[in-house]
């Protein structure tokens, strides 16, 4: 019996587990702080390479609409007012197909191939690449935009604001109703038996128990959905007009901060220039990073009440 | 398993090194401008048939390609535009431009029947600025007597991305019309007063065409491959001048100075189209930097004199102007004067 417990080969493998067990722990730490790491130096890379344009222009560059190369005069307002306009647009007209969806995958049909089907199409949206996205937009729905412009009598561009913002949206909504399936699936069955029990409808459980309880986990899923949409670039400067010059209304060209970044930078020449991209890409990152630190405190929170 | 699996990704990783490591063959570099990608792909290609010598060429664009041979990652940068004195000064060592060919750029439209018309430099002025809003406008039927013109709005179409094409644009307008020059100036990017933009070439020809009513600049080669209108332009003659391969060429004969740094935009010939310029490859003259060997060297050298003489003859069939009688001249000597180890490499 004792050979059985002190044979070598068995307390080899027990100090190799060990062994591996700690190099796997180390791993795994390594790589998660790597991300950190990351993070962080992409933050202070984009700092050091724009402070020629920080120092330049200062809170200036934030407030004003010249973006003129050839006199090295650079504003960003042009560019955050259209990339926030965009994607708030975007995600207005995606929050009713996007919640359509979830509540009846989440809710109605949990099973069967219908709801399969829907699914995996939703997904499928998001694999799409966005020049596909932005080819379909230019040769589709910007000839419709146009026609839409011709009948209210405005100077008929098809390309613009409003354009972008369909364009974004189809591509949001896969992003915002899978987050709002989840939450909608969460919601206590206890709660809905009970409003069953009261004698209410399946259009007043939805309206009345799930959607309030849901709400927040579904605002936080949009604004996920809304990172996406601000980062967006290809399908969006394909179809915006790219412009730089403020938009008076959502039929009016305009530009974003990814899309002017893609177009300039390449012949960027002149070290303030590109600094001053640069300086767009740490905003756009700033404004990112708030916008999804806001989702997921938003998400804790319900998940925590679920 | 997990062995093998390391072993492949390496090899994977490492095959690229040890392939060069093989072949002892001489490669070059060169990265910048887009626009004469197509001319320099082919060229290159025929170059590798009949010398064996690879020519890896990156379009990255103009910008890039200075930053890159600053950097000394590439043998040789290609742009449409040449280096200011102020960024020649601040180079490391001499930079030399030496001109391989020529590119119109055309004014492009979309009107209906698309009628052959004829713009005076004023007039394209005013449409870019926003002066002349509309087709009918009184100034653009004068000059063109017989063409019936829509009454609907003029919609400018430039590009969005730096290119070397808004460059040749913008320094036509910045001569031709002294408004454009306070107000907007030159540059590969500039702060247009009107209209929207499109990346690209293929952007800018795309929207031209799906929309009615809009004019834009694009360069010769992409207006003939999409079978769109192309405006005559008058020059500093007074002459009507068709937007081609041989009247850009002619525009270039004009005397040049000895670095070639010039633009050739409403140029001082009687029969040159106004609208062109030529695009450079830029080398250093003292090629031993870097350890760079003197066979690499000698190789750059010879290929550039290939692409000033005998490679001329692939300008034509692609839409781009050869180099005038005198350009060429002046790339023989540029050429000549580069050295290696203060030795010139061509004798």
């Amino acid at each position: 019996m004792a050979n059985l417990f002190s044979s070598k080969p068995k307390v080899l493998s027990r100090t190799r587990g060990l062994w591996a067990e700690a190099a796997f722990q180390k791993t795994l730490s390594i790589s998660a702080l790597a991300i950190l790491v990351l993070l962080t130096a992409i933050f202070l890379s984009l700092l050091i390479h724009s402070s020629p344009s920080l120092k330049a222009f200062g809170l200036t560059f934030f407030f004003s609409q010249t973006w003129d190369p050839v006199s090295s005069r650079f504003g960003a307002l042009v560019f955050f007012v259209g990339t926030l306009l965009t994607s708030f647009l975007a995600l207005l007209i995606c929050l009713p197909f996007s919640l359509a969806i979830s509540i009846f995958i989440g809710e109605y049909f949990r099973e069967g191939i219908l709801s399969s089907i829907l699914k995996q199409v939703t997904e499928l949206l998001a694999g799409i690449p966005s020049v596909i996205y932005g080819f379909w937009g230019l040769f589709v729905l910007v000839p419709i935009v146009r026609d839409l412009e011709i009948k209210l009598g405005i100077l008929p561009h098809g390309v613009g604001i409003l354009a972008a913002s369909l364009i974004l949206s189809v591509m949001v909504i896969p992003y915002a109703a899978s987050i709002s399936r989840e939450v909608i699936a969460l919601v206590p069955s206890d709660i809905k038996e009970a409003g069953y029990s009261l004698g209410a409808t399946r259009q007043e459980v939805v309206t009345k128990i799930i959607l309030p309880y849901a709400g927040s986990g579904i605002m936080a899923g949009t604004l996920l959905a809304l990172g996406r949409a601000l980062g967006e670039t290809m399908a969006v400067t394909m179809v915006i007009g790219n412009s730089n010059i403020l938009p008076h209304s959502i039929f009016s060209p305009g530009n974003t901060m990814a899309s002017v970044i893609a177009n300039e930078f390449t012949e960027a020449t002149g070290r303030l220039y590109l600094s001053s991209l640069i300086e767009i890409g740490l905003l756009l990152f700033l404004v990112a990073l708030t916008i999804n630190f806001i989702g997921r405190y938003i998400i804790k929170k319900v998940s925590i009440r679920a | 398993m997990g062995k093998h699996l390391v072993a492949i990704f390496l090899s994977f990783i490492l095959m690229p090194w040890s392939a060069l490591a093989v072949a002892k063959q001489v490669e070059l570099v060169g990265a910048g401008a887009t626009f004469p990608y197509p001319l320099y792909s082919k060229m290159f290609y025929s170059y590798w048939k009949t010398t064996g010598i690879k020519v890896n060429y990156q379009p990255i664009g103009s910008g890039g390609g200075i930053r890159q041979l600053t950097n000394l990652t590439v043998d040789f940068g290609g742009s449409d535009a040449f280096m200011s004195d102020e960024a020649l000064a601040k180079a490391q060592a001499k930079i030399l431009h030496i001109p391989i060919c020529l590119g119109a750029v055309v004014l492009t439209y979309n009107l209906p029947g698309n009628p052959e018309i004829k713009c005076t430099p004023n007039v394209v002025a005013d449409i870019f600025l926003g002066k002349i809003r509309r087709w009918n406008d009184k100034r653009i039927e004068e000059i063109n007597p017989g063409i019936k013109f829509p009454k609907i709005d003029i919609m400018v179409i430039h590009r969005s991305d730096g290119s070397g094409t808004t460059f040749v644009f913008t320094d036509y307008l910045a001569k031709v019309s002294k408004e454009w020059d306070g107000k907007v100036g030159s540059g590969k990017a500039v702060n247009w007063p009107v209209g929207l933009g499109a990346k690209g070439n293929t952007g800018v020809t795309g929207l031209i065409k799906h929309l009615p009513g809009t004019v834009g600049y694009t360069e010769l080669g992409y207006a003939l491959l999409n079978r769109m209108p192309a405006a005559l332009l008058m020059n500093k003659h007074g002459r009507f001048i068709t937007p081609s391969t041989a009247s850009v060429t002619r525009a270039a004969a004009v005397p040049l100075p000895n670095d070639t740094r010039l633009t050739i935009t409403n140029a001082d010939a009687p029969d040159g189209y106004p609208l062109g310029g030529f695009t450079w490859v830029l080398v250093y003259r003292e090629q031993a930097y870097k350890k760079r060997s003197m066979e690499k060297a000698t190789e750059l050298v010879k290929l550039l004199w290939w692409m000033t003489h005998e490679a001329q003859r692939y300008t034509e069939p692609l839409h781009y102007g050869q180099l005038p009688e005198q350009a060429r001249e002046k790339a023989e000597k540029i050429i000549k004067s580069i050295i290696y180890d203060g030795e010139p490499i061509l004798q």
